[in-house]
């Protein structure tokens, strides 16, 4: 398979306005506004290839939005060159964009005060869709959605969980290679989280959808993403495997203890002691320095233990560690 | 069905469901007419020298003004528009395979026909059986008729493209309010809509025809009346065309200058 995507050397600068607060400043800025150049994108390179599901992370403000905005005609980039299917996203956006699909979600696409259908068939005229091919994606997407109900309801009665399933149908209509989700699940409770997760997953898989998805949700991108991507202050810091990730940091281990009444602290030599009472304990140790069995035997030598708990280091504390170490 | 087609058609069926507003626009327009025809006649009764135009001709126009009131007047506006410039929707707006330009002008060009469906016939119902000096007139001929109706849509066509330029502004200037409020008061009395341009001194009609905005509201509302003759309306059509490609040539060049430079706001 071929790349689908290839950005190179892209970069993106706005002009923001700026003043401090208070009236004196207020009144200066009448005369002489001050602006300050913010590089929200520096030279952000990558590949992506056909059939991948690739999630984009970065704190807020990183930048994510800025390159799925760039990478869908919609911000001409300062520099660089990007090749999308064979086009230019801002040179050909026109012919360009009718063949990707977007939802950016915290905004709507959806007509606020008529049917979620009726927004439907203007996305069919607007993207020629034909009526066959309309007919059928639309049955395909409504089950697998479950749109079925609320077709006909207007979009300003529809929760947040019902819209976003509606959002995300409305992208997919004209059958798009690409998909681009800003924050599809952002707002969303647990069984809707799932139910977009595994929609996107069956897209993919049954169609050869191409997804790029961004989010704060790292389990999104657990369940989904098999690449990461992630950019900090504009520039890209890592890109690799969910599971590379993990195995670089994965050799820390918490263990959780509850034991009887004992008052005095054990020490064990190889883990860190984080906190201590007479009922429980928990420590974090390095499997590379002392094994998990021994660490147990230490602590039933010393104590009568009634449960123990092992936790690897979650995803989350992964992705804090990795602004850190980035200083992000 | 074509884009541009299916956005008007969905923006249409969309002012059509506003019927509340819709009556209380009638009102509002029967009540504004009486004012303003009152005040005309108050005038015409006390004035010596001979007027540039009849009460009855004025009487006219005022209703065909108050009938026709969202194809002419500038302020009647699209705040979604608005909202998708400073809100940072315009990003969903890129991402569709049709020019911007034309989306946006059939969808206010529906906006301003659906109001006006809902809003002209009780309206026309009303005006022309109303007691003297009150009742609406009717054209001269057949001929001043079709003429009227050539170039109020004319006249229709030309408001919408400099209500684009209004919208195009907003790309700068971030302000709705500001850059509705200068152009709209300026707009609307240099087209004639808050008293006919015949009736202006000299000096201030000389201005206004060198402007596009009578030919929206004076232009087709004269001819309706007769008071500007049937081989002069023609012209005045043919000089409506002109400006219509003026003023979309120079909306298509802005928009594109903007959408080069445009930030989506709000992340």
């Amino acid at each position: 398979m071929g790349n689908i995507i290839r950005l190179n050397g892209i970069s993106k600068s706005f002009k923001v306005a700026q003043r401090t607060a208070g009236l004196k400043q207020a009144v200066k800025a009448l005369f002489v506004r001050e602006h300050k150049i913010v590089e929200a994108l520096k030279d952000i390179s990558f590949d992506i290839e056909e059939g991948e599901i690739v999630g984009y992370i970065g704190p807020n403000g990183a930048g994510k939005s800025t390159t799925i905005k760039v990478m869908s005609g919609v911000l001409v980039p300062d520099e660089g060159t990007c090749s999308i299917m064979g086009f230019t996203p801002w040179k050909e956006r026109t012919g360009y964009v009718g063949r990707i699909g977007v939802v950016f979600g915290q905004r709507s696409q959806l007509w606020w005060d008529v049917p979620v259908i009726d927004s439907f068939e203007l996305l069919r005229d607007i993207y020629r869709i034909p009526p066959a091919e309309y007919r059928a994606n639309l049955s395909l997407l409504t089950e697998m959605l479950a749109l079925e109900d609320i077709l006909g309801t207007p979009v300003r009665q529809l929760s947040l969980g019902q819209r976003m399933r509606c959002e995300i149908a409305a992208s997919l209509l004209h059958s798009p290679k690409l998909l681009f989700l800003d924050e599809p699940t952002i707002g969303l409770d647990a069984v809707s989280k799932l139910a977009v997760r595994k929609f996107i997953k069956d897209i993919n898989r049954e169609r050869g959808v191409t997804v790029i998805l961004t989010t704060h949700d790292m389990s999104d991108i657990e369940a989904l993403a098999d690449r990461i991507l992630m950019i900090g202050k504009g520039t890209l810091l890592y890109d690799g495997s969910l599971h590379d990730l993990k195995g670089r940091f994965g050799a820390q281990r918490t263990v959780t203890a509850d034991f009887r009444e004992t008052r005095d602290p054990v020490e064990i030599s190889g883990a860190t002691l984080l906190q201590w009472s007479p009922l429980r304990a928990v420590y974090s140790f390095d499997m590379e320095q002392i094994v998990l069995a021994d660490v147990i035997s230490r602590l039933s030598a010393s104590v009568e233990l009634v449960d123990v708990t092992v936790e690897a280091k979650g995803i989350d504390e992964i992705i804090v560690q990795l602004y850190e170490e980035h200083g992000i | 069905m074509n884009a541009y087609v299916s956005i008007w058609r969905l923006r249409f069926i969309n002012g059509m469901q506003y019927r509340a507003a819709a009556a209380a626009g009638i009102a509002t327009q029967l009540f504004f007419g009486f004012i303003f025809i009152m005040i005309f006649a108050a005038f015409y009764r006390f004035s010596d020298s001979a007027a540039p135009m009849s009460l009855h001709e004025v009487v006219t126009y005022v209703w065909l003004q108050q009938i026709f009131l969202s194809f002419i007047m500038l302020w009647f506006r699209d705040n979604e528009i608005f909202a998708l410039i400073t809100g940072g929707g315009i990003a969903y707006e890129l991402c569709r395979p049709a020019e911007l330009y034309p989306f946006w002008y059939s969808k206010l060009l529906a906006q301003r026909v659906s109001s006006a469906v809902l809003r002209c016939f009780p309206i026309l119902a009303v005006v022309f059986v109303l007691p003297e000096p009150y009742r609406m007139g009717i054209p001269p001929s057949f001929g001043a008729l079709l003429l009227f109706i050539a170039s109020l849509l004319l006249g229709l066509l030309v408001i919408v493209a400099i209500s684009m330029l209004i919208y195009i502004s907003v790309f700068w200037t971030m302000s709705p309010t500001g850059s509705l409020l200068m152009v709209s008061v300026a707009g609307e009395f240099l087209a004639g809509a808050v008293v006919p341009v015949p009736l202006m001194p000299e000096w201030m009609q000389r201005i206004t025809y060198a402007l596009p905005f009578r030919w929206t509201t004076d232009f087709p509302f004269r001819v309706y009346s007769g008071h500007i003759p049937q081989h002069e309306a023609l012209w005045g059509i043919l000089i409506q065309l002109l400006w219509l490609a003026a003023l979309i040539v120079i909306g298509r060049l802005l928009m594109k200058r903007a959408l080069r430079n445009v930030v989506v706001q709000g992340g």
